[in-house]
């Protein structure tokens, strides 16, 4: 048994070496498959990063007329955060919408001579509502406007309800988003299916070569494990040098990148291939391999009826 | 030991058959020698024996094992008990004799212990010990199917089959080979040959079964070569 297994590795290696050139080929376009897909890995974190920003931009503010009280305030907070759609609901008073004016325009002399001439604070409170999804937005919105709906005319309580704004550039983000991701995925299939074939042909390649030795093979009455192992070991050699080749490939690739993505995503795409490093080693090669094995049983099955 | 039962074998339907109706039984330690005009069936016959081709009709014995209801993954299995020998020699060209013997062995999975130990003996039989690391260009065709022969009974099979074995040969390689046959049979292994050469058959004096147009139409204990 283990005699048996030291020799198909033997010639599993010697046919690796032997058809180097034919080898190399099979390696060269599964490197590029597994770098392919190593990239859409990496950039899909980069969007789905981004897109978690921008979505945490989103919210609906609601501003209350200054004469709002705080108790009513309060109550309508209580039934925001009663929905099911809301996550989260921020209350601002009036005193600290002051504060944060006075500190964003604490530069500009001008308007807080003007605020200064007014002499009573003209901001009114507000409330800051998040949802998970940026898709709820549009019932948390229908809710308020009810809201608005049944106050008393007499003493209103919403002054404005400000959403609409983001929420065209929200769903253009999106759906921008997805279709990325599903443009990456039909390019990683095209690739896949591509590098099975020329893998299947290269292992069929050697399969021709080695014909003459397959029938003595069989003649002698060589089992067919003895015949495949060494073209399922050649498969699973192209799948880790490959895997191995493509991260050593993006290792140069993101460093170059890293600095630029951190400015532009927030998230520097080195130390992201550092850290998942693990993960990424384990994705290629094993899918490498499992391009290769499957590549060679495709080509074993077709093309030695053993 | 071999018992064919009315085996036929029609290879394109409507053509005459390949075999037909062929009927013998070989006792074990049988030296039999089949002749006949190419194209009678012979090589057919021996194909049969290890399961390359299926019979249309009629089953195929070794023992008392059917040999075509063998299941597709015991083949091999089957196949380690018969030797095979063939008029193109069939050695790997970029191996020596000592490594074309051996790669028999490897192929069934034996030990580098018994390697070493039978691949010699295996060369003595065939009287090639100081050629053991010559490779086949280095051989002339005598000694190729010597170290053919020496492959074929490494293993140790129960029966030998060999298909025009001396085709290719000049007539003292044919004869060099047919004593190394003959040698091996007396050690007890059966043996199966097909052949055209007239002489060796003459000089064998052993059972000969004569076929013509896929049937046997002589079967001679002490046959000698008749067409």
């Amino acid at each position: 048994m283990i005699t048996g297994i030291k020799r198909i590795i033997r010639s599993g290696f010697i046919g690796f070496w032997r058809n180097a050139y034919v080898s190399l080929a099979a390696i060269f376009v599964m490197t590029i498959t597994l770098t392919v897909i190593c990239g859409l890995m990496l950039g899909n974190e980069l969007l789905k990063v981004s897109l978690v920003q921008i979505q945490e931009k989103v919210d609906i503010n609601v501003y209350m007329v200054t004469t709002a009280t705080e108790d009513s305030i309060l109550a309508l907070k209580t039934s925001l955060e009663s929905l099911p759609d809301v996550t989260e609901v921020t209350y601002t008073s009036r005193e600290e919408a002051l504060s944060q004016f006075r500190d964003r325009h604490k530069n500009d002399e001008l308007t807080i001579q003007a605020l200064e001439e007014l002499g009573d604070n003209p901001l009114g409170a507000s409330l800051a509502i998040r949802a998970a999804e940026t898709s709820q937005y549009e019932s948390i919105s229908q809710f308020l406007d009810e809201q608005r709906n049944l106050e008393n005319p007499e003493s209103p309580l919403i002054d404005r309800v400000n959403f609409n704004q983001n929420k065209n550039a929200i769903d253009k983000l999106t759906s921008i988003i997805n279709a990325a991701d599903r443009s990456g995925k039909i390019a990683m299939i095209v690739l896949i299916v591509s590098s099975i074939l020329i893998s299947f042909n290269t292992i069929r390649l050697a399969i021709y070569t080695s014909r003459e030795e397959i029938s003595i093979m069989r003649l002698v009455g060589a089992s067919n494990m003895f015949i495949r192992g060494p073209f399922m070991l050649q498969g699973v050699m192209y799948g880790l040098v490959s895997g191995v080749l493509a991260l050593l490939i993006t290792y140069p690739v993101a460093l170059y990148l890293g600095p630029a993505t951190e400015a532009f995503f927030g998230l520097n795409i080195f130390n992201h291939f550092v850290t998942s490093f693990a993960h990424l080693f384990f994705v290629l090669v094993g899918s490498g391999i499992v391009l290769g094995i499957v590549s060679s049983i495709l080509a074993v099955a077709r093309y030695l009826r053993v | 030991m071999i018992y064919f039962d009315n085996v036929s074998k029609i290879y394109n339907s409507g053509e005459t058959g390949a075999l037909r109706d062929v009927t013998f039984q070989v006792a074990p330690g049988e030296f039999l020698s089949v002749v006949g005009h190419s194209g009678a069936g012979k090589t057919t016959l021996l194909k049969m024996i290890i399961a390359e081709d299926r019979p249309t009709s009629g089953s195929v014995f070794f023992q008392s094992l059917n040999i075509h209801a063998i299941p597709k993954g015991s083949l091999p299995n089957y196949r380690r008990k018969i030797g095979t020998v063939f008029q193109d020699f069939k050695l790997l060209q970029n191996k020596t004799a000592f490594e074309n013997i051996a790669f028999a062995m490897e192929a069934n999975g034996r030990s580098d212990e018994e390697i070493n130990d039978n691949v010699p003996q295996a060369l003595e039989l065939v009287d090639l010990s100081d050629k053991s690391w010559h490779f086949p260009h280095e051989l002339s065709g005598g000694e190729k199917q010597r170290v053919a022969i020496a492959r074929a009974i490494v293993n140790q099979p129960d029966i030998i089959i060999a298909d025009e074995p001396t085709g290719n040969l000049d007539p003292i390689a044919t004869y060099e080979v047919v004593q190394i046959l003959k040698k091996i049979n007396d050690l007890g292994t059966t043996v199966i040959m097909t052949t055209h050469n007239k002489g060796v058959i003459d000089a064998l004096g052993r059972r000969v079964i004569t076929m013509d147009e896929g049937r046997v139409v002589r079967d001679d204990p002490e046959g000698r070569y008749v067409l």
